[in-house]
C-alpha cells in the first residue's frame, strides 16, 4: 500500500494534508487510522431537486421584496375586510409565481442536464488489477484511473505511470487557464520523498496529450477538485434596469403610502363631520371595533385599494421579455459560425438589456481578439526583405539566407510529433515558416536536432544548452554543435516591437564559439544551474555573457493573426463609446503588437508605459519609481487633458492627444498593494484615472484572478460603470464572473469560458451586434416597458384615488374588480409585450452602422430621474382628465336619451374604458415598428376589452355576489355622451404626447440620417418623409421662436 | 395622416437557400431558422410622426371638434330645465314644517305644495327627476349592501339573504329576513310628488306621471324578478320575509295597482337600487308624454308640486330637489361637453397655426440649407 501525503498550502477550501489509501488497500493494524470521508465525485451545478424545488423555490421568489409585498398584500385581502376580493391580487401574484416557477425549473433542468452529461461520463478504473468502466460520479478518492489520450481528467490526480519512457505525460490546461501549450507533468516514482508538488498533480479538466495513457490515483473528487472550488461563488448578477425599477418601485410604494396615509386621515376627518347617517348605519362588529384598529385596517385597505399603482405584472412582463427576447439572441444567424456549426448561447437573460448598457470592455487577447494561429508573414535578411508567396519560388540562397534558416530551424523548443508542438504557438510558425524556405526542422532525438535543408541533406547539430526566454530579458538562445564540423554554434532571437503592421518581429542572430569559450560557457552554466542561492541572478550574468557580440542575421515578421473583422469591431465598440480594455497574460511586446493591430493603439498614440522595464529603469527602487511614474503619466493624461464632456468624448479625443496605457501584472500588483496604505488607495485612485483617460488600456501579464481585480476595480470606480469582459478560455473565466456582462467565446480552448459566461458568441466580430444592435434594442425596449408599465398602473389607480374624495372615503372602488384583476393581465399587457419583444426604433442595419448611436443609451438614459419624472406626470395629467372628465359629465347623470340615468358602475366604466384605450393608443404613438404582431396584439387587446365588457355584463353570473355590471357597458355605448366623453378625453390625453413627439429633439447627430436611412430603398414613398423634421428647426432655432 | 413608409425586408436568399440547405443538413443541424420573425426582420410599419404629418391631423381634428362643440352646446343650451329645491331649511319654505317635524313613526303622511312658475313652455317629453345632495349612495359599506340574487328572485336568497346586507339583514324583533335587504333598499326615496297645472282659468288639473320607463330595460326585465312563481299572489310570494325597517309598506305593496310594477321590478326601486356616482345625484322620478297635439307638454305658467314628505334629509345636511327636464339625443342638460369639445377643438386648430406657420417659416430655411450639401 502507498500512502501520500498531499500538500497544497494556501488553496483555499482544501484540507492541507489528506491521506488517502491507494487502490483501496486496507490499512495496516498497527497504526490507528480512521479512513475519512471524501465526497465522491458527483458534481452538482443545480440548484433544485424534484423534492425541494416547491418549497425552496417559493422561499426565493418570496425573498424578492416585490413578490413578499404582494404575498403580504394578498394576506390582507383575506385576512381585513377589504375593497377589492383577493383574487384581485391573488390572481396576478400566482401567475407571476408560477411563471417564474416554470422559467427557474427549467433552467435548473438544463443544470441537471449537464451535470448528469458529466456526471454520467464513463471512466476507466483498475481494481484489482482489472479494468473495470464506470460512471464519473463515483470515482472514490484512492480509485486508480486509466485516462487514454485527449481524454479529459475526471478528477483531480496523482500521475502514478504514463505510457512514455521518461514517465513524464503532457497535459493541455487549456480548459483551465487558458495555456494551449503542452505541460510536463512527471510520474510520482519517488514516493519516499513524500513530497508530491504540482509537477506531480494531473487537474480534473485538463486533457491528456501525446502520451497513449496514464494510471493515477484520485485525489480530489467532486466538488473538491480545482475546479470545482474555482466556479464556486458564481453569485447571481443584477442588471442596472433592475436597480432601477427597484428605485421606481421606492417612489411608487412612497406614493402609494402616502395616497393611504391621506385618505385615512381625511376619512376621519369627514367621519368627525358626516356622522353616521340613519341610511348608511355601521354593523355591529364595525361599532365595536377598536378605534385604532380599525384605523390600523382602513388604512391597509387603502393600501390593498391603491396597491394595484405597484404593478405585479410588471415583473411577469419583464421576466417573460427578458426570456422570450434572449431567444432573439440564439436565432440570429448573423451569430452563426460555420466553423463550430453554432450559434450564440443565452446562458442568463437576466442581463439582455445590460449589453446595452456597456462603458468598459475588457477583452482577453489570445483566441478572443487573435486566432492564436501564428502566422510567418515575412522575413528580412541581411537588408533584404522576403514576403512570403515569393519565398517558394526557386531563388538563389547565398550563405547569409541559409544561415538565417538554419537558426530558425535551430533555435527553438519546438517538438515534432505528428506536428508541431511548443510552448510559445510563434516558435511554431517560425519553425514552418523556414520549412516554406525550404528547410525542415525533423525533430529532437536525444538532444540532436535534425534538419533537413535544402539540398535534402539531414543535417544534424547536438542541443547542448537552452538559454530560455524571459521577459526581462527578452531573448532566447540555444548553444549547438553541429555534427558535422564541432563547432560550435550559438543562436540568439529576441524581440523587438515593430509598431508598423502589429507583427511581431524577432531579430536573428548569431555567433560562433571556440572550444574555449564553450567549455566557459557550459562550465558556467552548470554552475549557476545548480547554484542554491541567487540562481534566477547567477544564470542571467551566465545568459548575458555569452548573449554578447552576436552577428545580426536577419529579422522575421509573424502575425498572430486577428480574429475576424477584430479592428472594425473595435472600431465599433470604441466609436460606440466604450473603452476597451485588453487583459492578457501573454508578454508584453506580443499583446501590444495585438493592439496595434487591431487599432486599439494607433500610430499617434502616446503610450504610457507602466512595466517591470520600466519601473526597473533610472536605478531607484521600484517602488520610488512607481510613484514617480504615476504622477507623471497622471499629469500628462489626466491633468493636461483638455476636460472632455461625456459623450463626446471620443471625437474630441481622436483630434486630440491620444494615450494609451499599458501595466503588467506585476507593476499591478504593485499598484494594487502598495505597502501602506494610503498609497495603495492614492496609486488606485492615480491608475484609475490615468486608464479612464486613456482610450486603450493594455495589462499583459496578468494572472487570472489579477484581471478579475481589475475588472473589480473599474467596476466600484466612480459612476459605477458597466462592465464587459470577454474571453475564452478558463483563465478568464474569474473576469467572466467578475463583470457585470461576461461573455465566452467558443473558441478553441475549452468550454469553460462559455460554460461560466452569461451569454457566448462563436466569434469576437459577433459582439459588434450583440451590442450595438441587440444590446441597444432590448434596452430601450425594457427601459420603454418599465417606464411605460409604471405610467399605466399610476394613471390607472389615479382615478381611484380621486375618487375616494367623492364617496366619503369609504374605499370605495372605481372600477369593477374584473377590471381591477384584467387591467393588467389581460387588456393591457400584451401590446407592451409585444412592443418589448419587436420594437426597434432604429433598424438594425443603422444600429450597427452608426455605432454613436449606441451612446445616446448610455448611463440608463432613459431610466434617468428626469424621464421619469415625465412619466409620472403624463400618469397624473392622464389620470386626472379621466377623472375630472367624467366628473363634470356626470354633474348631470341623466346621459340616456331616454332620460336614464347612469350610476357609480357607469362611471367607472368610462373612465376605465378611456383609460384602456388611451393608455393602449399612447403605446401605439411610441411604436415605431409595426409589425403584424404589433397590430394584431394592439387592436385585438382593445377588441378584447370590447368584446370582454359586453361578455362580462351581458350574463348574469351565478357565482359572483353582485352583479355590478349587468349590462352597464352596453347601456354605456347606447349614451352619445358617453362615446363624446370617450373619444374627447382619449384625444386630449393624447394631444401633449403628439404634440412632444413632434417638437422633441432628434436624438443625437445622426438622428435625420437615420430617419433618411430607415426609409431608404423603399419603393412605395421614395419622397420619403424626411422632410426635415420641425422639430429640428425648433432646436436650432428656438430662441428665435419661442 | 401619418408619414408612413412601409420596410417590407426581404427575407434575403430564404426562398431559394434553405429549402435545399434543410435537406443536406445533418439532423442536429443547429443553424438559426432564417425566418423573418426569428432574424428580427418582420416586415414593418414604420410610422414617423413630423410636424407635416400632424399639422393635418390638428386642423382635421379642430375642424371637427368645433362643429360638434358648437351643437352640442346649443344642444345642451335648448333643453328646458326647472329646478325646485323643496327640502325645507329656510323657515318661509313651504316645507319647513314637515322637515321639522319629522318623525319615523308619524302615521300620518306630511304633505306640502310648492308653487312655481315655468316662464318656458316645455315640449316633447318632459322627465322629472329627484335630485338629493350630500347623500353618499357611492359610500362602500352601503354600495356592497344589497343581495343582487335576493333581487334577481332566487328563492334561497330571499329567506336567506348576503351577509353583505348587514345591519339590515334581518329584522331586530321578528327575526325574519328583510327583502329586499340591505342599506340601499332600506334607504329607498319615498317621497311622493305631485305635479298640478294651475290653469289660466283658475282651475288646477292634474299632470299625468307616467312611472313606467325609469329604469334600465335590462334591469328590469332581467336583473330584477319577483321570487316565486308568477302565478302566486305577490303576497304569497315574499311570505316568510319582513319589510326594511324603515319602509312604511312591505316590498309587494309598493305599487298595488300594477302588478308588472310591484315587488322587486317596482321602478322606482329599480333606480334606486342603482347606486348614483356622486353624492350629488338626481334620479329619474317621472315621464310626463308628450302630447298627441301639437300643444306643449308643460305649458309656461303657474304649477303646483305636492310633495308628500316623508324622506328626511335634514339629519345629514342634505338637499332634496325635483327638476324637470327636457332631453335631447345627448341626454338631459349639461354644458360641459359642448364647451370641453369646443376648447379642445380650438386648441387643436390654434396648436394646428403654430405649427404650420413655424412649418412654413422654418422648412424654406432648412431647404435652402440642405442644398449645399
Amino acid at each position: 500500500w502507498l500512502r501520500h501525503f498531499c500538500n497544497f498550502g494556501g488553496d483555499e477550501g482544501r484540507v492541507h494534508s489528506r491521506t488517502i489509501y491507494v487502490g483501496h488497500k486496507s490499512c495496516p493494524p498497527n497504526e490507528a487510522y480512521i479512513p475519512p470521508k471524501f465526497c465522491d465525485n458527483r458534481i452538482v451545478s443545480s440548484k433544485y431537486t424534484v423534492w425541494n424545488f416547491l418549497p425552496k423555490n417559493l422561499f426565493e421568489q418570496f425573498r424578492r421584496i416585490a413578490n413578499f409585498y404582494f404575498l403580504i398584500i394578498f394576506l390582507v385581502q383575506v385576512i381585513v375586510d377589504t375593497p377589492t376580493s383577493p383574487v384581485t391580487s391573488g390572481l396576478p401574484l400566482f401567475f407571476v409565481i408560477t411563471v417564474t416557477a416554470i422559467k427557474q425549473g427549467y433552467e435548473d433542468w438544463l443544470r441537471h442536464k449537464a451535470d448528469r452529461e458529466v456526471n454520467e461520463y464513463r471512466v476507466s478504473v483498475l481494481e484489482d488489477g482489472r479494468r473495470i468502466r464506470k460512471m464519473s460520479a463515483k470515482i472514490k478518492v484512492g480509485d486508480i484511473l486509466e485516462v487514454e489520450e485527449d481524454e479529459t481528467f475526471p478528477c483531480d490526480l496523482i500521475l502514478l505511470q504514463s505510457s512514455r519512457d521518461d514517465g513524464t505525460c503532457f497535459v493541455t490546461t487549456a480548459s483551465l487557464d487558458g495555456e494551449s501549450n503542452h505541460k510536463v507533468r512527471c510520474t510520482a516514482t519517488h514516493l519516499q520523498l513524500l513530497s508530491l508538488g504540482p509537477e506531480n498533480l494531473l487537474l480534473k479538466g485538463a486533457n491528456l496529450k501525446n502520451t497513449q495513457k496514464i494510471c493515477g490515483v484520485a485525489v480530489y473528487t467532486g466538488m473538491e477538485t480545482k475546479m470545482a472550488l474555482n466556479y464556486q461563488g458564481k453569485s447571481q448578477k443584477r442588471s442596472a434596469v433592475e436597480k432601477s425599477i427597484n428605485a421606481f418601485l421606492l417612489v411608487y410604494l412612497f406614493i402609494l403610502v402616502s395616497k393611504a396615509l391621506v385618505c385615512t386621515t381625511l376619512k376621519y376627518v369627514w367621519q368627525s363631520k358626516h356622522d353616521e347617517t340613519w341610511y348608511n348605519e355601521k354593523t355591529q362588529k364595525e361599532k365595536e371595533t377598536n378605534q385604532y384598529l380599525k384605523m390600523f385596517t382602513d388604512f391597509l385597505s387603502f393600501m390593498v385599494l391603491f396597491n394595484f399603482i405597484i404593478p405585479v405584472s410588471m415583473y411577469v412582463t419583464v421576466e417573460m421579455q427578458k426570456f422570450l427576447g434572449s431567444f432573439f439572441i440564439t436565432w440570429d444567424k448573423d451569430f452563426f459560425d460555420p466553423e463550430i456549426q453554432e450559434g450564440a448561447l443565452v446562458n442568463t437573460s437576466d442581463l439582455n438589456e445590460e449589453l446595452g448598457q456597456v462603458e468598459y470592455i475588457f477583452t482577453d487577447k489570445t483566441g478572443t481578439l487573435t486566432q492564436n494561429n501564428m502566422e510567418f508573414i515575412e522575413c528580412c535578411i541581411d537588408g533584404f526583405q522576403y514576403k512570403h508567396g515569393d519565398g517558394s519560388s526557386e531563388t538563389y540562397f547565398d550563405k547569409k539566407e541559409e544561415l538565417f534558416l538554419r537558426a530558425l530551424c535551430l533555435c527553438h523548443t519546438v517538438q515534432k510529433e505528428m506536428g508541431f508542438i511548443a510552448s510559445s504557438p510563434d516558435e511554431i510558425a517560425l519553425v514552418k515558416g523556414a520549412m516554406r524556405y525550404g528547410f525542415t526542422f525533423l525533430g529532437l532525438e536525444s538532444k540532436n536536432m535534425k534538419i533537413l535543408n535544402r539540398n535534402k541533406d539531414v543535417e544534424t547539430y547536438e542541443l547542448l544548452h537552452v538559454l530560455n526566454f524571459d521577459p526581462v530579458r527578452r531573448r532566447m538562445s540555444v548553444m549547438v554543435r553541429s555534427k558535422t564540423d564541432r563547432r560550435r554554434f550559438s543562436v540568439v532571437t529576441f524581440f523587438s516591437l515593430s509598431v508598423q503592421e502589429g507583427y511581431r518581429t524577432l531579430c536573428v542572430a548569431y555567433k560562433h564559439l571556440s572550444a574555449q569559450e564553450y567549455a566557459r560557457a557550459d562550465a558556467d552554466l552548470r554552475e549557476a544551474r545548480l547554484a542554491l542561492q541567487d540562481r534566477e541572478e547567477k544564470l542571467m550574468a551566465v545568459y548575458n555573457r555569452v548573449e554578447t557580440d552576436m552577428i545580426l542575421i536577419g529579422a522575421t515578421a509573424v502575425e498572430d493573426q486577428l480574429q475576424d473583422e477584430a479592428a472594425q469591431t473595435m472600431e465599433a465598440l470604441q466609436g460606440a463609446g466604450m473603452k476597451v480594455w485588453v487583459l492578457t497574460g501573454d508578454k508584453m511586446e506580443t499583446a501590444k503588437s495585438t493592439c496595434y493591430a487591431c487599432g486599439l493603439f494607433k500610430k499617434n498614440t502616446e503610450l504610457l508605459e507602466l512595466t517591470l522595464r520600466t519601473l526597473e529603469d533610472g536605478g531607484r527602487s521600484r517602488e520610488e519609481r512607481l510613484h514617480d511614474l504615476l504622477l507623471e503619466y497622471h499629469k500628462k493624461a489626466v491633468q493636461d487633458a483638455p476636460p472632455v464632456k461625456l459623450g463626446i468624448t471620443r471625437l474630441k479625443l481622436a483630434s486630440g492627444h491620444d494615450y494609451g496605457f499599458i501595466i503588467d501584472g506585476a507593476s499591478l500588483s504593485m499598484v494594487l498593494s502598495s505597502s501602506s496604505e494610503p498609497n495603495s488607495r492614492r496609486y488606485k485612485n492615480l491608475f484609475l484615472q490615468i486608464c479612464q483617460n486613456c482610450t486603450s488600456v493594455l495589462c499583459c501579464r496578468m494572472a487570472p484572478l489579477q484581471k478579475a481585480q481589475i475588472v473589480k476595480l473599474v467596476k466600484n470606480s466612480k459612476g459605477n460603470p458597466i462592465t464587459l469582459s470577454i474571453g475564452d478560455g478558463a483563465n478568464d473565466v474569474s473576469m467572466i464572473l467578475e463583470a457585470h456582462v461576461g461573455i465566452g467565446i467558443k473558441g478553441k480552448e475549452g468550454r469553460q469560458a462559455v460554460k461560466n459566461s452569461d451569454y457566448a458568441i462563436p466569434k469576437l466580430k459577433h459582439l459588434k451586434k450583440l451590442l450595438l444592435a441587440h444590446g441597444h434594442l432590448y434596452y430601450v425596449r425594457i427601459a420603454h416597458l418599465v417606464q411605460y408599465f409604471f405610467y399605466k398602473n399610476l394613471c390607472f389607480i389615479l382615478p381611484q384615488f380621486l375618487y375616494q374624495f367623492f364617496c366619503g372615503y369609504s374605499q370605495q372602488p372605481l372600477y369593477d374588480a374584473a377590471y381591477l384583476t384584467m387591467y393588467n393581465i389581460c387588456f393591457t399587457s400584451m401590446p407592451i409585450l409585444a412592443y418589448s419583444l419587436l420594437e426597434q426604433h432604429i433598424c438594425i442595419e443603422v444600429l450597427l452602422e452608426h455605432s454613436t448611436l449606441y451612446r445616446d443609451i448610455a448611463k440608463n438614459a432613459m431610466l434617468r430621474w428626469k424621464l421619469f419624472l415625465y412619466w409620472t406626470a403624463l400618469g397624473i395629467f392622464h389620470g386626472l382628465v379621466f377623472f375630472f372628465g367624467v366628473r363634470f359629465l356626470f354633474s348631470n347623470p341623466a346621459l340616456q336619451d331616454n332620460g336614464q340615468v347612469f350610476g357609480n358602475w357607469s362611471y367607472g366604466t368610462i373612465v376605465f374604458t378611456v383609460l384602456v384605450f388611451t393608455v393602449t393608443l399612447k403605446l401605439a404613438l411610441d411604436t415605431r415598428h409595426w409589425t403584424w404582431i404589433n397590430h394584431f396584439v394592439i387592436w385585438g387587446s382593445l377588441a378584447f376589452y370590447v368584446f370582454f365588457s359586453f361578455f362580462w355584463g351581458g350574463i348574469i353570473w351565478p357565482f359572483l355576489k353582485h352583479q355590478r355590471l349587468y349590462f352597464v357597458f352596453a347601456n354605456m355605448l347606447s349614451s352619445v355622451s358617453a362615446w363624446l366623453v370617450i373619444i374627447l378625453l382619449i384625444i386630449l390625453s393624447l394631444l401633449p404626447e403628439i404634440l412632444l413627439v413632434v417638437l422633441r429633439k432628434p436624438r443625437g447627430p445622426h438622428a435625420r440620417q437615420v430617419t433618411l436611412n430607415c426609409t431608404a430603398g423603399d419603393p412605395q414613398s421614395p419622397q420619403s418623409p424626411a422632410r426635415p423634421l420641425l422639430t429640428r428647426t425648433f432646436s436650432d432655432e428656438s430662441n428665435t421662436v419661442i | 395622416m401619418m408619414a408612413s413608409s412601409y420596410n417590407a425586408k426581404e427575407e434575403d436568399g430564404h426562398h431559394s437557400g434553405s429549402s435545399t440547405h434543410g435537406g443536406t443538413g445533418a439532423p442536429k443541424n443547429k443553424k438559426p431558422d432564417n425566418t423573418a420573425f426569428k432574424q428580427q426582420r418582420l416586415p414593418a410599419w414604420q410610422p414617423i410622426l413630423t410636424a407635416g404629418t400632424v399639422l393635418p391631423a390638428f386642423f382635421v381634428i379642430g375642424l371637427i371638434f368645433i362643429p360638434i362643440g358648437i351643437g352640442l352646446y346649443v344642444t345642451s343650451n335648448n333643453i328646458k330645465e326647472y329646478e325646485v329645491d323643496y327640502t325645507g331649511v329656510e323657515p318661509n319654505s313651504p316645507c319647513y314644517d314637515c322637515a321639522n317635524s319629522f318623525t319615523w313613526n308619524s302615521t300620518t303622511p306630511c304633505v306640502c305644495t310648492v308653487n312655481f312658475t315655468l316662464t318656458q313652455p316645455f315640449e316633447s317629453n318632459v322627465y322629472m327627476y329627484y335630485g338629493l345632495s350630500n347623500f353618499y349612495q357611492n359610500h362602500r359599506r352601503y354600495v356592497k349592501s344589497r343581495d343582487d340574487s335576493q333581487l334577481n328572485g332566487v328563492q334561497s336568497s330571499l329567506t336567506n339573504p348576503s351577509k353583505e346586507c348587514k345591519p339590515y339583514l334581518t329584522n331586530p324583533e321578528t327575526k325574519l329576513p328583510i327583502a329586499p335587504c340591505g342599506a340601499i333598499a332600506n334607504s329607498l326615496f319615498n317621497d311622493t310628488l305631485e305635479l298640478y297645472y294651475s290653469q289660466p282659468d283658475g282651475n288646477t288639473s292634474k299632470v299625468t306621471l307616467v312611472k313606467r320607463g325609469i329604469a334600465w330595460y335590462t334591469d328590469k326585465n332581467v336583473k330584477f324578478r319577483n321570487p316565486g312563481n308568477d302565478k302566486d299572489n305577490l303576497t304569497e310570494r315574499f311570505k316568510g320575509t319582513a319589510k326594511p325597517v324603515n319602509w312604511l309598506k312591505p316590498v309587494y305593496e309598493l305599487d298595488p295597482s300594477d302588478p308588472e310594477n310591484n315587488g322587486f321590478i317596482n321602478e322606482d326601486f329599480i333606480v334606486w337600487m342603482r347606486t348614483a356616482a356622486l353624492p350629488t345625484f338626481r334620479k329619474l322620478y317621472r315621464i310626463i308624454q308628450k302630447k298627441p297635439d301639437s300643444t306643449p307638454t308643460l305649458a309656461s305658467g303657474k304649477y303646483v308640486l305636492k310633495i308628500t314628505y316623508n324622506y328626511p334629509v335634514r339629519s345629514f345636511d342634505g338637499r332634496k330637489r325635483m327638476i324637470l327636464s327636457t332631453i335631447s339625443w345627448m341626454g338631459g342638460k349639461n354644458p360641459f361637453l359642448g364647451i370641453a369639445y369646443i376648447t379642445v377643438g380650438s386648441i387643436c386648430f390654434f396648436l394646428g397655426v403654430v405649427l404650420l406657420i413655424i412649418h412654413q417659416k422654418y422648412d424654406t430655411r432648412s431647404n435652402s440649407a440642405d442644398i449645399p450639401n
